[in-house]
């Protein structure tokens, strides 16, 4: 090769790549796809230039040819995508895949982007994607969400006419865009589904509802969005949760944590879509929030007895979370995973450095947390402490009568 | 339709003068975008907060104030109005708008204009 051309390839190569790189980003959505097209294309404009001579944009001719690469790419990623997609969805899901991708569905897509549109707040988001996608009546919703159901009608209609009259788009955003909106789309679902998984004194027939409604919505996203992993992360998460339902509330609506739970009781055939979907998602290399956190989800859920519990593998996965998703709950957890694997000091002196810049000192889990691991290591006066403070913290009436059961065990045995 | 893209910002008085020229630059910029794009209908800044005077009709009694209505942070300082396919594209446009008029941070509000023949009908 003569110096002229490493020179001029040198050249381009430092000026343009960012540039073609991220337009090829934005077309495949995909840093793999996008990185692989861009290094043949080099290939081949090296092969090609030492022959014909270096072109007068060299850029543009770099662009183009990692652009036909890319095309390539993408059918070759759809056609095996679409071939796994048959393999892994056998049974009772199938039907779901047969159904022909009609105009109706691509509708339905575009309606969730609609409905999910960060120009609305968040309330409409969520009260528009039940009542326009969901089977929830407007009575249904505001009684779900604790709120007067004119109060609701009203945000409704206001939603509705913003819609209209500052035209937000019925359509499915534009590749650049897409992420982002999705982002939207998904934590809308996830709101959903949380407001029915929470543990409360409200109406406990229509929170399963939500938590199947939302299940409903993620399903319908993986299917019109096949090879989005976060989706089927998403998917997996709230299936992996939802499956515990019944051995989570006592007969008296007490709360059973996860180490107490009859594990009899979780329903297995959920717990098993769910491990599929995690270990489909994971396979796409691309992880996530939803995805890792089903990932977890997914160990506690293969575990046969509290005991089993692959700690170190749940700890492994949290720190791979605490690197895209720096929240102190995540952190918390992290610390809490550590100890549990063993290493209870390791995971205490975790927890005591988060808590030193005294943020999470009006945070209820945060005390809980530590008063168990205290309790873990026998320090029961310090347990109690803590587990004193969450008290004071919380609001919610069955974390109470949880927290205020661990106190009388704990004060009971100190008396002994 | 017509959106129109309401510029607030903060009335920062010591920005230096490259700050303020390339706001201005990047405003110009922008206008020629848009009018090669034939979305461009109207666009202008307007003099500090400092020049407002408040103009308020109560029993055909006319009264002023010096100053804007609303005392904010954040001060209207010019305006867009650009022919946009849908929100998106309004969205789109309004966020390459520079808002630092005078140096200060600030924020572009996004309102569709009211077909008059239209809201005739709507009452």
């Amino acid at each position: 090769m003569t110096g002229d051309l490493r020179a001029a390839i040198e050249r381009v190569f430092r000026e343009e790549s960012g540039r073609i790189l991220a337009g090829l980003i934005r077309r495949s959505r995909s840093f793999d796809l996008a990185e692989e097209a861009m290094q043949d294309a080099l290939a081949a404009a090296l092969q090609a230039w030492e022959a014909g001579g270096i072109p007068e944009n060299p850029g543009a001719w770099i662009t183009a040819a990692a652009n036909r690469k890319l095309i390539d790419y993408v059918r070759r990623e759809k056609t095996r995508q679409s071939h796994e997609e048959q393999l892994l969805y056998e049974g009772p899901q199938c039907a779901v895949f047969d159904e022909e991708m009609s105009a109706e569905e691509d509708d339905r897509l575009r309606l969730i982007f609609t409905c999910c549109h960060p120009a609305l707040n968040q309330e409409a988001q969520i009260g528009l994607t039940l009542r326009t996608l969901g089977g929830l009546t407007t009575a249904e919703i505001a009684r779900a969400f604790l709120v007067p159901e004119t109060t609701l009608a009203q945000r409704l209609v206001r939603a509705q006419r913003k819609i209209q009259q500052a035209r937000i788009p019925y359509q499915v955003p534009p590749p650049e865009q897409l992420a982002e909106r999705l982002s939207s789309v998904q934590a809308v679902l996830y709101l959903i589904f949380n407001e029915g998984y929470t543990v409360s004194t409200g109406d406990s027939l229509l929170r399963k509802e939500l938590c199947a409604e939302a299940i409903r919505l993620a399903r319908i996203l993986v299917v019109l969005m096949p090879g989005n992993p976060e989706n089927m992360g998403l998917l997996a998460l709230m299936l992996l949760h939802d499956s515990r339902r019944d051995a989570r509330c006592a007969p008296d609506g007490e709360l059973i944590l996860l180490e107490e739970q009859d594990r009899s009781r979780w329903h297995h055939h959920q717990i098993a879509e769910g491990i599929r979907l995690v270990q489909r998602a994971l396979g796409r290399r691309s992880p996530g929030s939803y995805q890792l956190q089903a990932a977890i989800a997914a160990v506690h859920a293969e575990a046969q007895t509290a005991a089993d519990t692959d700690w170190k593998q749940i700890a492994a996965l949290y720190s791979v979370l605490a690197a895209i998703e720096t929240s102190p709950i995540v952190y918390l957890n992290q610390a809490v995973a550590i100890a549990m694997s063993g290493e209870l000091q390791q995971g205490l002196d975790l927890i005591d450095r988060l808590g030193a810049n005294r943020d999470l000192d009006s945070y209820h889990l945060y005390h809980a947390a530590r008063a168990d691991l205290l309790r873990r290591m026998g320090r029961a006066r310090d347990a109690l402490e803590s587990y004193r403070s969450a008290l004071r913290l919380t609001t919610n009436k069955i974390e109470q009568r949880y927290l205020c059961r661990r106190i009388a065990d704990m004060q009971g045995n100190q008396v002994r | 339709m017509r959106y129109m893209m309401l510029i607030y910002s903060q009335e920062d008085e010591k920005a230096p003068t490259e700050a303020v020229a390339e706001v201005a630059e990047a405003h110009r910029q922008l206008m020629t975008e848009t009018r090669l794009r034939g979305v461009f209908r109207a666009a202008d800044p307007l003099q500090r907060s400092s020049t407002a005077t408040t103009v308020r009709s109560e029993n055909g009694k006319v009264l002023l104030t010096d100053g804007p209505y609303a005392e904010t942070k954040e001060q209207l300082a010019g305006y867009y109005i650009l022919e946009c396919r849908d929100l998106d594209e309004a969205i789109a446009w309004a966020a390459r708008i520079p808002t630092a008029c005078l140096g200060g941070s600030g924020c572009v509000e996004v309102r569709p204009l009211r077909d008059m023949a239209e809201s005739m009908h709507d009452g």
